[in-house]
């Protein structure tokens, strides 16, 4: 993005500043054309010491055909769709009110409990794995849908999170609220929640970002190919075409990440006037 | 029905006492305001009013009924905060319509998508919308509500908070500085406007601010609060010309009252500043006073004698019909402040020497302890007097 007059910045360095940015960005990029460009080119072409975007050959219909029907790449990426979605309400549904109480209730071992949200939130998820795989034994619900989902939704970071957020709202709206007649829990959702709008969308994404292509706990979790998301079902159509068949896992790589780079770019400008339009007074 | 009667209510957070032993009783339909300095408990006790805060003791009852642990919105009150606390993510008639749609509407009839469907609901809504739109004309935001409070000015927004209040028709109106924001013109002219809402309305308003004029010009009666006493509680002009309390008598008047230090010489005279006031009260001689003179007791006279303090102007500040005039009195601390009629003061002009004289019955005596001393008391009956405003 090119704004016309330089904020104030003389040529040379707005001219370093659009370098550095168009490096960087590059740099993101290179890995994701190398993977589309990939997925359209027949396997003699992948390894081929020169490189073109372009294939001589177009192989894109074959490798997505391929793709689509060598795998069940479309129940994946309902899986994925599914897991992802109830992770998401159920974290906001238990994070929001738990912000809520840390942030504005006046409780005995209030402090106690938020130091425990904190040390959870320094804890790598993996850590917990072994646990978890034992809980989820105990209780029998290791590979179903509910060992996707239920071990994600409390998240110290979304209760972190809301917990700032709800802090910066002033005490007077929740006392009119109260007096207006709005229950506690009517408080979280009718008031809090639209107010910290910008905070839910961020969290959001960025949990749905790091369940889909979360790789880790699935492979322990689930076994059944009918219930494994888009990364591990990747992973497993690579085992089963064994060999140097790159053309069809590219074109399913690329059908793995096309949803979140569409949902991110439909969103932004959304999520940009979330953070700007919103201002209180 | 609504009277309000708060019984030795106190407050403390932690180790500090914020409420001390505050007794009140407002009438049905009274304009009662709580004026104070910032941080003496004006809100907290509002708070308390309202059930958004626990007393620590004391009980405090509305209507006929004991309100202590009733949540705020079985209280019948409603409450205009200091900084409005509007919900910004609602339109204007989305604010005002909500208090009704918590009450008139079941959680059913509530709910987003499924609640139009339920019995009643549309009829009501209707009626909802009517009463919203109603009291928005009144109030001359008609046109604002599809706006967002964002979108609104100082004034609007001012407007709007009141109208939520109001759209419910609550026994009890609790306002916490709701003029604060505001510049100083539109001050005014609220000021008016929640007056007459008060004259139409006929409901209990308890108001809060820490400006006298405001409590001065809207009140039935002032509560003057400080430090989390109650000093005293009568209407405005008594405030003003009668105060029970030293720090009463300081804290209302613009310029602040002239208080000079002295000691009762024989009875019914008192020398203080070199003058010789006559003080009609019996104290012991040899007592240490205070007299309060306030700025515009003041008159002009040729010399001096009884009741006269002199001394050199410093400084004259002429306000178009007043003149308010400095003089340095040796034996004070303070410049004394007078403040005269222009068209009746001579010419007076910085250095000169003046006369001051002030008529016995406008001086206003305290003992040492800050309390005032009347006439036909003697020290000790007061307390008493005091006592009765209060309860
Ligand atoms: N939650 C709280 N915890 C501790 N102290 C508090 C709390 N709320 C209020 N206070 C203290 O109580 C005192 C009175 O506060 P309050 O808000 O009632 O003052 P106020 O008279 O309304 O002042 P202002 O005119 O500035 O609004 C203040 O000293 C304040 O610091
Ligand atoms: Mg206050």
């Amino acid at each position: 993005m090119s704004t016309p007059h330089s904020q104030g910045l003389s040529a040379p360095s707005a001219v370093m500043r659009h370098c550095v940015l168009l490096i960087t960005g590059a740099l993101i990029l290179v890995p994701f054309v190398w993977m589309v460009s990939l997925s359209i080119k027949p396997p003699g072409e992948i390894f081929r010491a020169s490189f073109s975007f372009w294939p001589q050959q177009f192989y894109g219909i074959e490798n997505y055909t391929r793709a689509l029907t060598e795998a069940p790449l479309p129940q994946y990426m309902l899986n994925g769709v599914f897991v992802c979605t109830m992770i998401v309400v159920l974290q906001i549904a238990v994070c929001a009110p738990a912000a809520y109480a840390l942030a504005k209730l006046d409780f005995p071992g209030k402090n106690l409990l938020f130091a425990m949200v904190l040390i959870a939130l320094i804890l790598p998820h993996e850590v917990l794995s072994l646990p978890l795989f034992i809980l989820g034994y105990q209780i029998g619900i290791l590979n179903t849908y509910a060992a996707l989902i239920l071990p994600f939704v409390v998240s110290p970071f979304g209760i972190f999170l809301f917990r700032q957020f709800f802090k910066t709202i002033p005490d007077d709206v929740i006392h009119a609220a109260r007096l207006d007649g709005l229950s506690e829990l009517a408080i979280v959702w009718r008031i809090m929640v639209p107010m910290a709008l910008p905070a839910i969308i961020a969290f959001a994404i960025f949990s749905v970002v790091s369940h889909w292509n979360s790789l880790f706990w699935p492979l322990i979790a689930v076994r059944d190919q009918s219930l494994m998301p888009p990364p591990l079902g990747i992973m497993a159509f690579k085992n089963e075409e064994a060999g140097n068949d790159y053309g069809p896992l590219m074109a399913a790589s690329t059908i793995v990440v096309a949803p979140l780079i569409i949902a991110f770019l439909s969103a932004q400008r959304w999520f940009v006037e979330g953070l700007t339009g919103g201002a209180v007074k | 029905m609504a009277e309000i009667s708060i019984r030795n209510v106190t407050k403390s957070f932690q180790a500090t006492s914020v409420l001390r032993e505050v007794s009140l009783n407002i009438a049905d339909g009274e304009f009662l305001t709580l004026l104070g300095p910032s941080g003496c408990g004006k809100s907290t006790l509002l708070r308390i009013l309202a059930g958004l805060e626990v007393q620590t003791g004391g009980s405090v009852a509305i209507g006929e009924r004991i309100v202590d642990g009733v949540r705020p919105k079985r209280r019948d009150v409603a409450m205009v905060f200091q900084s409005y606390a509007l919900y910004p993510h609602m339109t204007v008639a989305q604010n005002m319509a909500l208090p009704l749609r918590m009450r008139r509407l079941s959680s059913w009839q509530r709910l987003p998508l499924l609640g139009r469907f339920m019995p009643g609901t549309t009829a009501t809504t209707a009626e909802i919308e009517r009463d919203v739109t109603r009291t928005a004309k009144a109030l001359g935001i008609g046109h604002l509500l599809a706006r967002k409070p964002g979108q609104l000015s100082g004034g609007q927004r001012q407007r709007v908070a009141v109208g939520r209040a109001m759209v419910r028709e609550p026994a009890v109106f609790l306002m916490d500085e709701p003029l604060s924001n505001l510049d100083a013109k539109l001050r005014v002219q609220m000021r008016a406007e929640i007056k007459e809402l008060h004259n139409r309305l006929g409901v209990t308003f308890v108001y809060v601010t820490h400006d006298q004029a405001e409590a001065m010009t809207m009140s039935d009666r002032v509560a003057v609060m400080l430090d989390g006493e109650l000093l005293q509680v009568a209407p405005p002009q008594q405030i003003y010309a009668d105060p029970d309390d030293r720090r009463v008598a300081e804290f209302i008047g613009s310029p602040k009252i002239n208080m000079l230090e002295g000691k009762v010489l024989e009875a019914g005279l008192a020398n203080m500043a070199g003058a010789a006031f006559s003080v009609p009260v019996q104290v012991a001689s040899g007592t240490t006073i205070t007299i309060g003179i306030r700025p515009e007791a003041f008159h002009v006279v040729d010399s001096h004698g009884l009741n006269v303090l002199t001394g050199s102007v410093r400084m004259v500040e002429h306000m178009g019909s007043d003149l308010f005039v400095h003089l340095d009195v040796p034996g004070t601390d303070h410049p004394v402040i007078a403040r005269l009629l222009a068209e009746r003061a001579p010419q007076i002009v910085s250095g000169q020497t003046l006369h001051l004289g002030v008529k016995p019955e406008r001086l206003l005596l305290f003992s040492a302890d800050g309390r005032r001393l009347r006439p036909e008391d003697h020290a000790g009956a007061t307390v008493l007097r005091m006592k009765e405003h209060v309860q």
